[in-house]
């Protein structure tokens, strides 16, 4: 039969087949259970440092945003990341840029090269578009989320707000660090990027995902995403064997023609006050943003006791810290 | 011209059954004689020793594009129709969705026009309505005489059931076959691969098995309405669809079907990371379906092996997998694809392989004297080594695009020598 063989004749014929930088962070599945942890570590270990200390690591190093589709949170995390570490940024945007005017990924990189970016963070409406820019330039290039694929840097963050929760030290990330524990993720799993790289990414550490949503945004497909996922119609169910629960929004933008009955959906699906009071009343309550209150989620469950949402804000700086020294090397010369 | 004599090859020629060792006589343009080694006398003639390779007719492929005339970019007539020689194949029919539409006289003429430079012959397929835009038909008497084969408004389909069910009266009525390019588009939007727990995995929307399998259904209960009518299905890629045609066939309507190579051969787990290499439509579909693509082949339900050579320029293949367009080029893997899979591994005789990339699919689209040896039928003949192993380089092409998903694959089965007309258009 037909075989692959080698590529050395042709491998300048197809962009694909070129290789990614090691150091880039795509998917979530390019982590083996010791790079998280080595990743999370050193979370921890830049966030304490003394400030004066810690912007040494990427002095004058240049880091570029690419950015294609707004994002608060995201985009400003890793911003903040970068300059704590001392690199320089530059960000830019699909509303402020010659990416409106047509300019084609892969150009729009190669640029960015020649002005001497050494890593590109990229957000993309498009699912694969960080595998493109990274076989492009060469460059270790970081995923801020695409299309619908995955968000890793969120699910590092996601899990680093799990682990202090259930008290358990990065040290102690491995194979069956998280056995025992089952995450309910909610809502609008189909267009849900942060859906996919946490339930790539927990199973991996020994925990029980449990998707969550109705058959339009969650189809029986989703459960051959990995191992250790389960799919569960009835929230209520769902949440009774759950001890932390991760809300998500419904991407209007992208449900393409799709139709939904709002009204039935919170009704089912809606985190809220008295229905977590009833089924989860310890559990802790995730939302990666934005929030979309009175619908997804409420007020009293979003702001109350139960809610991570703000410390999720917070670990993301501490993460993109990490994979930011781990894309550019350090000043130790140390890789994480 | 001078007469050709192909000796001592052994000459295969499915459409009457013949596989034997014998010398071939082309003259004028025309199979002249066929006889036993050495029987044929032909003073004047130039030589050629076929020992140890297959003789057959030159190979057809119903369903390629040439994109001329408006995208001479990506493909020219004149290196398309060299890529397809050096495949082995000697007639092409090519698909209407140029830049204009090949939906009028005056374009079906230009592509045949001599200017263009093809190497081999070339058989336009007309647009089946006005711009393939799907709402008014057009004269397919004048697109007939002009010289079109079929009509089609493929890369979309014929969606609406009155003008589907007029485009199948009108071409019946003048003897063309309707090719369809089944994909109910309105469950395709925003679509850019097989549906399944793959797309999930990427994050990319999928196209349902149904979307071809539903227009396929629906084409097949309007032909059964119109007499005379020939339904021809482009690129069939799914069980689903593969059984309504073998269903169909069997209550007596005239339905024919072809599969593209890189439906028989990859998977959609080929796509990796987002090679828009395996970006094309119908999409690379799920193992079992790719599985029934063989099936209907050795089963005999499937008529023709049909690239949809679909040539891009590398900057549109190298963007985000959604944004790619579909299509690779597929005239140059087709042979060696087809021995190496349904020869070699299925098994397969020969002959009957090869009657899918010759009689069969000349005879879908009645094209006259092709695909055959019979004596005065075109001299169009393939000469290929069907043991020789050899390695598919995308930068040897001759198609001026390279968006293979094959290169660097090895296969078995390589064309020595292409001829058509009575000419050498290529040789190795
Ligand atoms: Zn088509």
């Amino acid at each position: 039969m037909p075989a692959k063989t080698s590529q050395k004749h042709s491998s300048i014929s197809s962009l694909s087949a070129r290789p990614v930088h090691p150091a880039s962070l795509i998917s979530i599945t390019d982590l083996s259970i010791g790079e998280v942890r080595r990743i999370l570590s050193l979370a921890t270990e830049l966030e304490k440092e003394d400030p004066q200390q810690r912007a040494k690591w990427l002095r004058k190093r240049r880091v570029a945003l690419l950015f294609y589709e707004s994002s608060t949170r995201t985009r400003t995390s890793f911003e903040l990341a970068a300059k704590s570490l001392g690199a320089d940024t530059t960000l830019v945007s699909s509303l402020s840029s010659s990416i409106e005017k047509g300019e084609s990924l892969k150009d729009t990189g190669i640029t960015l090269r020649a002005l001497g970016a050494e890593c590109i963070i990229l957000r993309s409406p498009w699912s694969g578009g960080p595998y493109l820019l990274a076989q492009a330039t060469g460059l270790p290039v970081l995923n801020a989320g695409d299309g619908m694929h995955q968000h890793p840097s969120q699910a590092l963050l996601d899990l680093r707000t799990m682990l202090r929760f259930l008290d358990l030290k990065s040290a102690k990330v491995a194979a069956h660090a998280l056995a025992g524990v089952t995450v309910t993720i909610c809502g609008d799993i189909l267009h849900s990027r942060v859906a996919r790289s946490n339930a790539l990414l927990l199973p991996q550490l020994g925990a029980k995902v449990i998707l969550c949503g109705p058959e339009p945004l969650l189809p029986e497909t989703a459960a051959q995403l990995g191992p250790g996922i389960v799919i569960e119609r009835d929230f209520d169910h769902a949440l009774r064997q759950s001890q932390i629960v991760m809300m998500l929004r419904i991407q209007a933008e992208r449900l393409a023609g799709l139709r939904l009955d709002l009204g039935e959906y919170t009704a089912k699906y809606q985190a809220n006050g008295e229905r977590i009071a009833a089924h989860a009343p310890k559990a802790l309550i995730m939302h990666p943003g934005p929030i979309i209150r009175g619908m997804e989620i409420t007020s009293d469950v979003a702001d109350g006791p139960q809610s991570a949402i703000e410390e999720q804000v917070r670990n993301g700086v501490a993460i993109r810290m990490a994979l930011l020294a781990r894309a550019l090397g350090t000043k130790k010369g140390a890789r994480a | 011209m001078k007469p050709l004599l192909i000796r001592a090859g052994r000459l295969l020629d499915p459409a009457n059954g013949v596989d034997k060792s014998a010398d071939l006589l082309l003259r004028e343009g025309k199979v002249a004689a066929i006889d036993a080694p050495g029987r044929i006398k032909a003073a004047g003639a130039d030589l050629i020793d076929a020992k140890g390779l297959i003789v057959a007719p030159g190979l057809v492929d119903i369903h390629v594009h040439l994109r001329e005339p408006g995208q001479g970019y990506k493909e020219t007539i004149a290196t398309g129709t060299r890529a397809a020689a050096a495949g082995g194949f000697t007639s092409v029919c090519a698909m209407p969705n140029t830049i204009p539409v090949n939906d009028s006289p005056e374009t079906t003429r230009w592509m045949l026009a001599p200017e263009r430079g093809a190497a081999i012959s070339v058989y336009p397929i007309s647009a089946a309505t006005r711009g393939s835009m799907g709402e008014t038909l057009i004269d397919y008497a004048a697109m007939k005489a002009a010289g079109a084969v079929a009509v089609t408004d493929d890369g979309k389909p014929i969606l609406g059931d009155d003008i589907m069910l007029a485009t199948l009266k009108a071409a019946a009525k003048v003897g063309l076959p309707v090719i369809q390019h089944a994909e109910d588009t309105r469950l395709t939007g925003g679509c850019s691969m097989n549906a399944g727990p793959v797309a999930f995995r990427l994050g990319l929307r999928g196209m349902s098995v149904e979307a071809e399998s539903g227009l396929v259904e629906r084409d097949i209960r309007l032909l059964a309405k119109v007499k005379g009518a020939h339904l021809h299905v482009a690129h069939l890629s799914t069980k689903k669809a593969l059984d309504a045609v073998r269903q169909a066939r069997r209550s007596g309507l005239h339905v024919t079907c072809e599969v593209a190579p890189h439906h028989f051969v990859l998977n959609e787990e080929r796509i990796g990371n987002y090679d828009t290499h395996a970006k094309m439509n119908p999409p690379l579909r799920a193992e079992a379906d790719r599985e029934a693509m063989i099936e209907g082949i050795l089963d005999g339900t499937v008529d023709a092996i049909a690239t949809d050579h679909a040539p891009h320029a590398a900057h549109e293949k190298e963007q985000e997998f959604e944004r790619a367009p579909n299509g690779i080029p597929g005239l140059e893997t087709a042979l060696g694809l087809t021995l190496s899979i349904l020869h070699v591994r299925h098994k397969m005789p020969l002959d009957r392989m090869i009657s899918l990339l010759s009689s069969r699919p000349a005879s879908v689209l009645n094209l006259k004297d092709r695909g055959t040896l019979s004596i005065g039928a075109a001299a169009d003949v393939v000469l290929f080594d069907p043991s020789e192993s050899w390695t598919f380089h995308a930068t040897d092409s001759l198609s001026k695009s390279k968006n293979t998903p094959f290169d660097g694959w090895s296969m078995q089965g390589r064309v020595k020598q292409t001829i058509c007309g009575g000419r050498i258009v290529f040789s190795r």
